[in-house]
């Protein structure tokens, strides 16, 4: 009930609106049962960063997810904001999440229900820096004050 | 088996292609490779759009793969990204 208004907030957020993709997702609609599609739909909402991979995050079976998992970490990315899926534990899943997001390939992310795509995307937005706006503007981690020089004496001594 | 001739083949059949360097990153079982493009066709076009255009065109070989991987360049794109690699060399 509250995704259309997560996805008119996202797509403010980022002034595009992803025409293709929605086609895609209708098209993809036909092959995906209704059950499998609520289900991953659950899945991609349930929390605000959702990863589907290979492994665990402890046990990456798979470079790619690996390297989704550390660029997450690096963001500092709050556990209990953070759902991964197991796509290798689950067939069922690992093919009908290609499906429900058009995208061939595993690792791939989503935030606040939106799919923000795989592995090399993620990783060119944590370098930009837009993957870190992107977490902030959802409220995944906390903004970063742009000018750190307003002396605030409460730090603590060590 | 994919090779990297398919691909090229696939992609300037897609796309205006200004610069292409694929790579067989699988040490050569031809599972396993990594896009550079670069293309006017990527105009105002959002990295998550340019990798949907890529991964449309490439469906049939991408299915066939262990690991595909891609970079998307417009030409204005690539010439800032060649620029800022040389000064990093220097």
């Amino acid at each position: 009930m509250f995704r259309p208004v997560l996805r008119s907030s996202t797509r403010l957020l980022r002034g595009t609106t992803p025409a293709s993709f929605l086609s895609g997702r209708l098209a993809a609609y036909r092959f995906l049962s209704q059950e499998a599609r609520s289900q991953i739909q659950k899945a991609v909402t349930s929390t605000p960063v959702v990863l589907f991979m290979k492994g665990t995050p402890d046990e990456p079976q798979c470079g790619f997810s690996r390297a989704a998992i550390q660029v997450l970490e690096l963001q500092g990315v709050p556990q209990e904001k953070l759902k991964t899926f197991n796509v290798l534990a689950d067939q069922e899943l690992r093919s009908g999440i290609k499906e429900f997001s058009e995208w061939p390939t595993i690792p791939q992310i989503y935030v606040n229900g939106e799919f923000i795509g795989g592995c090399d995307i993620l990783i060119s937005m944590h370098q930009s820096g837009e993957l870190e706006t992107l977490l902030e503007n959802n409220g995944v981690i906390p903004k970063v004050e742009e000018t750190p020089a307003q002396s605030n004496s409460a730090a603590p001594a060590s | 088996m994919i090779t990297i001739t398919k691909l090229e083949k696939a992609i300037h059949l897609k796309f205006v292609v200004n610069h292409l360097e694929i790579e067989d990153v699988s040490s050569g079982c031809g599972e396993s490779y990594s896009v550079l493009l670069v293309s006017d066709d990527f105009q105002n076009k959002s990295t998550l759009q340019r990798h949907r255009m890529i991964n449309e065109a490439l469906k049939e070989e991408i299915s066939q793969m262990h690991a595909f991987s891609q970079k998307t360049y417009t030409p204005a794109q690539y010439e800032e990204y060649l620029a800022r690699q040389k000064k990093e060399a220097e």
